[in-house]
């Protein structure tokens, strides 16, 4: 009863604010038309829940329970109070790019020194004066999911960037979600990267909140074609506001001979989800997927991973890891398709947790579909506590049980942490691995 | 006033008890060996002093320098200069031999309110220390003891004392797992660590070890007490006659 009345209660809420919000969303015609569409998909679903497999372990309706309204374009006042946050998630040498309350920020950005080759447009622009194809390429998110579907309604700024065949950026690209809501809002953000043939670049996403931020959601989603020949790293972390919830959809496409590195954390925010479909669509093509979550408080990080192998001789590698402390909750699910024509594929999974209190829950869900008979394809999944003997060995050496528990817990998710490619952007994560001990002691 | 005073100590393991008022004093500059068939307490003494978790200390006292040790952490004693060398120590993957031991070294330092070692001094003081166990550089850049073999982890244990400086080593049956020859560069490296200011508790099943650490004082235990104590010769009659002759004194 409870549930119907929420539903209700939301849809008409949001369905309000789909009415006032949509003469300003960016685009008109077949982008207006495809919003109304995704909006209705959504108003039918309304929030997932716990009956929505891909949901089962996070139920929006009982944890997030509404969409916050849209928050405003932010003025002069607010970008300078984001900027001030933004330093201690610099990366030096990196091409910044920054969205504040979900709206691009030139005066926080780099914009200009563009590398031959590299194209970055807002996704305002693009909708509203780009060409037709890549309109219907920031379009193409299936609606299936509700969440994409109100993201692809709602989606107000983000960054469209190109890089053309045969270029590779030396200077990695940095984009960066600031929160600085007083109020209540929600963010709507949507974000494509294309790499052309023979390209290479490096994406680091960092989402934070700005001093003093409370509530906020993030709709995020981010598109990525990785053409034939080419190789993009890519980094997540997400450190947002102990009271923000971040739901983001990824769509992954690579091409043959392909290399797609990803790493992600979460160590920040209240509720996380990130949905990630790769298909790997070309030969010969490799996707090392990697993750750490950090969690304490009553944190809960879902992420969701579907590897798509539709062709033969791809190989995939996902390595993941969970800390998860007082009442946290981590959830992994990661599904691997080989399907029949995938012969010769590669694909592996490892997910291991690790509980530093009675409360904390993790929960693995693998799922192997194979159709094809020529293949390696491998899962295992642990779960369990630091070990006594490990922690008295150190202790005995001075170590205080802070101190000990610290170590041991870099030691594990190091090994996630070194699946990503640079030093650089290793150091990067540990530090932010770093962040979360630090403040747990 | 002695370093250490074990007094009628009593220690109870899921309330089987293992030590039945044991009685132990050792002063700074001596070397004692702990002798004893299996099963007489041996280990559980050293574990006890060392704070593992785990055994209950349902009567007597430890006094370590005069301060009560039983009411420390085990870090809180490895900072006043208690240090155990462990019968088979642990590996850790993931965490280097060199960061252990630095985080260890100034997790102490900083205990004490010492300034930390800077990595260079560090690296420095390491190199000399290890050289002189015979430790090659890349075994200190693996996980602690990870893949080491049993000579390289008892060596290991000995580059620990010589770092960290403590003022009562206690050996937990440093012999186990070695032959002759890991065996000698071990005792060398101990023997290098005797000083005026430091006392040692060796705790061996066999005489042999004995040849090469030569103690001052030689204890017998049997069934949980201290049933003899004498000079080095000791040990060379209980491996004439074996620890037969002690079960019933106890």
């Amino acid at each position: 009863m409870n549930l119907v009345l929420a539903k209700t209660e939301t849809g008409r809420a949001l369905n309000d604010i789909f009415d006032v919000a949509r003469d300003r969303l960016p685009g008109g015609g077949k982008v207006a038309d495809a919003r109304r569409q995704a909006f209705e998909v959504y108003e039918r679903a309304g929030l997932p829940h716990r009956r929505i497999e891909d949901w089962k372990y996070t139920d929006l309706r009982a944890l997030m329970r509404e969409v916050l309204p849209p928050a405003a374009t932010p003025d002069a006042a607010t970008v300078k109070r984001a900027g001030s946050a933004l330093k201690p998630h610099a990366i030096a040498g990196a091409r910044r790019l920054v969205l504040v309350d979900g709206v691009f920020a030139p005066q926080l950005s780099d914009t200009g020194d563009f590398e031959q080759g590299l194209s970055v447009r807002t996704l305002r622009e693009v909708l509203e004066a780009g060409d037709a194809a890549l309109q219907a390429q920031l379009l193409s998110p299936a609606s299936s999911d509700p969440m994409v579907a109100l993201n692809s309604a709602m989606m107000t700024d983000g960054l469209v960037i190109e890089v053309a065949d045969g270029t590779a950026l030396k200077q990695p690209l940095h984009i960066v979600h600031i929160a600085t809501a007083a109020h209540p809002v929600a963010m709507f953000t949507r974000s494509l990267l294309k790499l052309g043939k023979s390209a290479g670049a490096t994406l680091v996403e960092s989402y934070i909140g700005a001093d003093g931020v409370k509530t906020y959601q993030v709709h995020d989603s981010l598109l990525l074609t990785v053409d034939d020949g080419a190789r993009l790293d890519h980094v997540r972390l997400v450190e947002d506001g102990r009271e923000a919830f971040n739901i983001c959809a990824a769509v992954v496409t690579l091409g043959a001979h392909a290399h797609y590195n990803i790493f992600g954390m979460t160590s920040g925010g209240n509720l996380s989800r990130y949905h990630a479909v790769i298909a790997v669509a070309g030969e010969h093509s490799r996707v090392e997927t990697s993750g750490v979550n950090l969690l304490n408080g009553r944190q809960h990080a879902d992420t969701t991973l579907f590897l798509d192998h539709a062709v033969p001789n791809g190989t995939s590698r996902e390595v993941f890891r969970a800390v998860v402390d007082d009442r946290g909750h981590s959830v992994f699910q990661g599904r691997i398709i080989v399907r029949p024509q995938a012969q010769k594929t590669d694909a592996r999974m490892m997910t291991r947790a690790l509980l530093l209190s009675d409360d904390a829950e993790a929960d693995n869900k693998p799922e192997l579909e194979i159709f094809a008979d020529d293949v390696v394809c491998g899962h295992g999944a642990t779960t369990g506590a630091l070990d006594e003997s490990l922690l008295f060995y150190l202790r005995a050496r001075g170590l205080s049980e802070k101190e000990a528990q610290a170590l041991l817990i870099q030691a594990f998710v190091g090994e996630a942490i070194e699946q990503i490619a640079s030093d650089d952007l290793r150091g990067l994560a540990m530090s932010a691995a770093e962040r979360w001990l630090a403040a747990r002691s | 006033m002695s370093l250490l005073e074990v007094k009628d100590l009593q220690v109870s393991v899921d309330e089987r008890e293992i030590l039945h008022g044991l009685s132990l004093t050792v002063n700074l500059g001596e070397i004692h060996a702990i002798m004893g068939p299996n099963g007489s307490g041996k280990s559980t003494l050293s574990h006890v002093i060392a704070g593992k978790p785990g055994y209950e200390v349902t009567g007597g006292e430890i006094l370590f320098k005069g301060e009560d040790l039983l009411e420390m952490s085990p870090d809180e004693r490895a900072v006043k200069g208690v240090f155990l060398a462990f019968q088979y120590p642990v590996e850790i993957p993931g965490v280097t031999t060199i960061n252990f031991l630095r985080t260890a070294l100034n997790a102490q330092r900083k205990a004490r309110g010492e300034s930390e070692f800077l990595v260079p001094d560090f690296l420095k003081k390491m190199r000399s220390v290890a050289s002189s166990l015979n430790i090659p550089m890349d075994m200190l850049k693996r996980g602690v003891n990870v893949g080491f073999s049993g000579g390289e982890k008892k060596r290991n244990e000995i580059l620990q004392m010589a770092l960290f400086e403590p003022s009562l080593c206690i050996l937990d049956e440093m012999d186990s797992g070695l032959d002759i020859d890991a065996l000698r560069v071990a005792a060398d490296g101990v023997n290098a660590l005797r000083s005026p200011d430091r006392a040692m508790v060796v705790i061996t099943h066999y005489q042999r070890l004995l040849n090469y650490i030569v103690p001052d004082v030689v204890h017998v235990m049997s069934k949980g007490r201290v049933v003899k104590s004498g000079g080095k010769e000791l040990a060379l009659e209980l491996e004439a006659s074996g620890y037969a002759q002690f079960e019933d004194a106890a």
